[in-house]
């Protein structure tokens, strides 16, 4: 089909000159920082060796114009994390806003957003996770910001000119990558929840956390982007007997986990991108391993080594840790499928429901064995339970949002959510992984807790995490 | 599965496009990544419960609880029990042992790590926590020789090098199992 031409009269013409030049200086300025580094091999600039601050300030016309550099400080300081604070105007039509652009060329979120994770108060906040404020999440996908964090070292700096991922052991060719060469691959572009295989570890004896954010905030879901694990393989060619593959963190704790080559051949993905951009520093940038349903601490971040061998490594991390002690004494060691869960995130702990009358109950659900089969909601502590709607189309090994008409009539009521995968599991009553597993939590098997979540509503309408 | 090492050419798509179909030959192997030597790979490490890979070099719990003295107790503490105090949060490393079964189990080197090349490969890695990776070869056989045995799992005579140091029979050594799940009595 054969287009209209495009017209543009005088006005137009001059924007769209404008936004040319502009775009060209753009692209000088990145070409030059590029040959500024001793890696521009390859046809694809590799991002981050801009600094931040000489580009606000180089970028700046439009900038300096509404804030200096004290008062942008300044301006943080007074709100939120990732907002900036600006006056509120009377009459928000009687004046001009803020120029465009003026952000410096990334926007920041509303003053009026105040959700962040927050940290597990550990001894040493180098080692320690924060959760994702599920209570406030919208729909399916988390901002990138709120992504859950554990960390074992801290955030490491890492310029993505000087980082690269090695592949060797039992290979035919061992072989550095750098950014460029893993961008330079097809890839592909899938969401996935991770949720760390330690979410809810304080709920085993007694319900704990007051908020679901506490319990349950270890679970976050991003589109990712990354070339296929089987692709690398291919490049540099497993010999026979390679069945386990160990990946390991350019971070202060080096970290290792040892992986099945089954489940690397099977839909591993070595990625750079995270909703639309690069990783986020917390998630691992300039690279991460992303293992779709396996527990958190597999995708390792940082990635700048896989190791093909014919036997896991037994590392700190598959060992001392991560390993799920049963009350019989013995642990269970490579448990590392995430298994089918939910969660009502409203109403859930801590918030107070003005009275009585119509709720619109809603929550997440996921499985790291394939899709999400069916959702139930129960009001009554699990006596009866009624089909959820699915508000969004599963996934594979990514979560659903769900929700459930409810009206109140001001009596109290508990409720809770039961997911059923395409597997055809059934997620477990507390009561029934107890009776499975023996119940030495929170010190033994502290892992995997996927049991049905029960938020109990009184007579004030005030919400509180309850055993069922 | 071994995949050959030559550039092969395969049929890769066959797709109409316009009505006209076209075909494109493209490679098997794309060809990115470069080379990497030896000495380079002998920068990194990750020893596997034979010791494969366990640099050379020894050391002995004497020279060991002097180090650990020195690199380890602020946050270990002085007998090995650990320090939970704010901004430390450092594990308890020995005791514990025969309590995995009871309602309070306690989780250390001792009464719980399988293997004892973990624990080298592991100190090697990120301890200390404060400046992870700094100790020698030597210094990380002799902090690891005193670790076992204040843990009464190896003779305080005992040297640890890359020969003996596989061998040691930790208390928990066969106390795993692989992962049974799914259970199958939580199915529909
Ligand atoms: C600045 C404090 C600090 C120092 C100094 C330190 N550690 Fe640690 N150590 C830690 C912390 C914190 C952890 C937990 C790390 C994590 O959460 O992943 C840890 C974990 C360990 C563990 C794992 C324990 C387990 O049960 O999983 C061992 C073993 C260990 N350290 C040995 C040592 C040795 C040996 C030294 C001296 C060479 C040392 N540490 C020095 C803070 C320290």
């Amino acid at each position: 089909m054969k287009r209209p031409a495009v017209i543009y009269d005088e006005k137009a013409q001059r924007m769209a000159d404008a936004m040319i030049a502009a775009e060209a200086r753009h692209m000088a300025r990145r070409k030059a920082e590029l040959e500024d580094c001793d890696c521009k091999k390859g046809m694809f600039a590799t991002a981050g060796v801009t600094d931040r601050r000489k580009f606000l300030f180089a970028a700046g016309s439009s900038l300096a114009g509404v804030a200096g550099a004290a008062s942008l400080a300044q301006a943080q300081d007074k709100a939120p994390p990732g907002a900036i604070h600006f006056n509120v105007p009377d009459d928000p039509t009687k004046e001009q806003g803020r120029a465009v652009n003026a952000d410096g060329g990334y926007g920041s979120r509303s003053q009026f957003e105040t959700e962040v994770r927050w940290r597990f108060p550990t001894a040493n906040e180098n080692t320690s996770w924060s959760m994702t404020p599920l209570d406030k999440m919208l729909g399916n996908l988390t901002a990138s910001g709120l992504h859950f964090e554990r960390h074992h070292g801290g955030i490491p700096t890492i310029d993505p000119a000087k980082h690269s991922m090695i592949v060797h052991g039992m290979v035919n060719t061992a072989k550095r990558f750098s950014m460029t060469d893993i961008k330079r691959f097809p890839s592909v572009t899938r969401k996935y929840f991770i949720e760390c295989s330690g979410n809810g570890l304080t709920e085993w004896n007694k319900p704990t956390l007051k908020t679901v954010q506490g319990t349950h905030g270890l679970l976050s879901t991003s589109e990712w982007t990354g070339v296929q694990f089987a692709i690398i393989a291919r490049e540099v060619g497993l010999k026979e007997g390679g069945q386990w593959v160990l990946a390991e963190g350019a971070d202060a704790a080096v970290m290792t986990r040892s992986i099945p080559m089954e489940k690397m051949l099977k839909d591993a993905l070595i990625v750079y991108g995270q909703n639309g951009e690069a990783l986020r520093p917390e998630q691992g940038y300039p690279l991460r391993l992303l293992l779709p349903g396996y527990e958190g601490n597999t995708h390792i971040k940082w990635l700048r080594r896989l190791e093909v061998s014919d036997k896991p490594f037994m590392t700190r991390e598959e060992t001392s840790k991560y390993t799920d002690l049963l009350a019989n004494g013995k642990a269970r060691q490579f448990s590392m499928e995430m298994e089918a869960k939910s969660v009502i995130t409203f109403p859930s702990g801590d918030m107070k429901l003005p009275g009585s009358g119509f709720y619109n109950i809603t929550g997440l659900a996921w499985t790291g064995r394939g899709r999400v089969q069916s959702v139930d909601v129960s009001v009554d502590g699990g006596k009866t339970w009624n089909p959820a709607h699915i508000d969004t189309g599963p996934e594979n090994i990514c979560t659903v949002r769900f929700s459930s008409p409810w009206m109140w009539d001001g009596k109290p009521a508990v409720l809770q959510s039961r997911c059923t995968d395409e597997t055809g599991y059934v997620q477990p009553t507390l009561q029934q992984l107890i009776a499975i597993r023996g119940s030495n939590g929170p010190f033994g098997s502290i892992y995997h807790l996927n049991a049905i979540q029960s938020w109990a509503v009184n007579e004030a309408g005030e919400v509180a995490n309850v055993h069922g | 599965m071994s995949t050959g090492d030559k550039i092969l050419g395969v049929l890769l798509a066959s797709v109409a496009v316009s009505g006209a179909a076209f075909a494109q030959t493209m490679p098997v192997k794309y060809g990115f990544g470069s080379p990497v030597t030896e000495q380079e790979l002998s920068k990194y490490f990750s020893i596997p419960v034979d010791g494969r890979g366990l640099p050379s070099g020894s050391g002995n719990a004497t020279a060991g609880a002097k180090l650990y003295a020195e690199n380890c107790a602020a946050c270990h503490g002085e007998k090995l029990e650990g320090n939970p105090a704010k901004g430390i949060g450092g594990d308890k490393l020995i005791g514990g042992r025969g309590s995995l079964a009871t309602k309070t189990p306690v989780k250390t080197v001792e009464s719980y790590w399988p293997y004892a090349t973990t624990l080298f490969d592991y100190v090697k890695r990120a301890m200390p926590f404060n400046s992870p990776g700094t100790l020698k070869d030597d210094e990380t056989y002799a902090v690891v020789a005193y670790i076992l045995s204040q843990a009464k799992i190896i003779q305080p005579t005992e040297t640890m090098d890359a020969r003996t140091l596989p061998k040691v029979a930790m208390p928990n050594r066969d106390g795993f199992e692989p992962d049974p799940r799914p259970e199958l009595e939580l199915y529909r």
